[in-house]
């Protein structure tokens, strides 16, 4: 009951702050609708630019295992962290530092939104503090324009997936790509039921969540 | 042979209690164990540990937090943890026998979810504090299954492919 609310509450969030952004982008700014150069069929060597949305705990920690084994060529990397959250910044910078010493590149940055639902937040504030986060997400999304977003929850991923759907709405090439905790083996998480119908690939850690969800992908156990 | 008792982050003196008391303290000796570390947490234990009688051939050693706790996992014959996820991939992945304690506050978190599968799947035995003693007796931690090791280069091909890089 309380996650249908809280799912609820996202969506009323978002779509609140949606039409404004929405329509006033459509009207001043069309420079987004550029070609897509990279067609799959040809093999690419051009560096991907990749969004890493580090959740918190335990989220950071099995995103961060994730970026750890990907290769230099998801370059730069942007990440966002909740305001709130000292421990995944201290985490990044570790996984960085040692990525450092095999490429010799900086080759990321970090940038903070505040967070959009607290653990056991009331479904009304969390329509405000969603509101919120929102308002930060899309311009940092449209900044960096990254072409991929990697996300794995909790609730901060929701407005910058929004902001990164909109960006494919206007043609950039991006992929959004959500990977459901091990935490999760019989039900998607509040932000995995949200984006199931908007991530270009779920990715989930358990056969049996895979057969409830067929829409999204089981490769394996990730972490 | 020792055991290590770790309840992360969180805390869960209720653990910590049932892994000192006298009949768990006797079935670990009888286990052939003679050494028991504890990482306690945040919880409010550290004190009542200190006035533990001094044991014959049995050590107890404890600390709240570390950075990394591998080190306790690796040179342990047991592992005895809270339900969450990161202790649970990581004395797995250290092929370490482990006893998950369930929390009964968290009761219906789906939390508890990763135990329960993996429990499913014979990688760990699990019980709550009440149960603890006659579970940590009845338990052949040779039966379990080893976990098998992650292979981080199923979600970089994955990847590779979805952008095209092969």
């Amino acid at each position: 009951m309380d996650s249908e609310l809280g799912v609820i509450a996202v969506l009323i969030a978002v779509v609140v702050c949606l039409v404004p952004i929405f329509s006033i982008y459509f009207s001043v700014n069309r420079t987004c609708k550029t070609k897509n150069p990279n067609v799959t069929s040809t093999k690419r060597t051009k560096p991907a630019s990749v969004m890493i949305i580090a959740g918190s705990g335990g989220h950071t920690k099995e995103i961060l295992s994730l970026v750890s084994s990907l290769g230099s060529h998801y370059s730069p990397r942007f990440y966002v962290i909740a305001n709130t959250d000292k421990m995944s910044q201290q985490k990044i910078e570790a996984l960085e530092a040692e990525k450092i010493k095999i490429s010799n590149k900086m080759e990321y940055s970090i940038h903070t939104i505040p967070r959009s639902r607290e653990v056991r937040q009331s479904w009304l504030t969390t329509v405000l503090s969603t509101a919120y986060a929102t308002l930060y997400s899309f311009p940092l999304v449209f900044r960096l324009k990254p072409e991929v977003i990697l996300c794995n929850g909790p609730g901060t991923c929701i407005p910058l997936c929004m902001a990164g759907l909109v960006l494919k709405i206007f043609g950039r090439d991006l992929k959004i790509v959500y990977a459901e905790s091990i935490c999760r083996v019989e039900t998607l998480s509040l932000s995995g039921k949200i984006l199931y119908y908007v991530a270009d690939s779920l990715l989930v850690q358990w056969p049996s969540l895979h057969q409830k969800y067929p829409g999204s992908t089981y490769i394996g156990r990730l972490v | 042979m020792s055991v290590f008792v770790t309840v992360g982050t969180t805390k869960f003196d209720n653990l910590i209690n049932t892994v000192t008391k006298y009949s768990a303290i006797k079935a670990f000796q009888d286990l052939g164990y003679n050494r028991l570390v504890l990482q306690t947490g945040a919880g409010k234990i550290q004190k009542e540990l200190d006035q533990l009688e001094e044991l014959d051939k049995f050590t107890v050693e404890h600390y709240d937090f570390k950075p990394s706790i591998t080190e306790d996992i690796e040179s342990a014959s047991l592992v005895i943890s809270h339900a969450g996820a990161g202790s649970i991939l990581e004395t797995l992945g250290a092929k370490k026998p482990l006893l998950v304690v369930i929390n009964e506050d968290l009761m219906g978190n789906h939390q508890l979810e990763l135990a329960y599968q993996l429990y499913r799947d014979q990688h760990l035995y699990y019980c709550e504090c009440s149960t603890f003693v006659e579970t940590l007796k009845s338990s052949d931690f040779t039966k379990l299954k080893p976990f098998p090791d992650k292979k981080p280069k199923l979600f970089v091909d994955y990847l590779d492919n979805l952008l095209g890089f092969k």
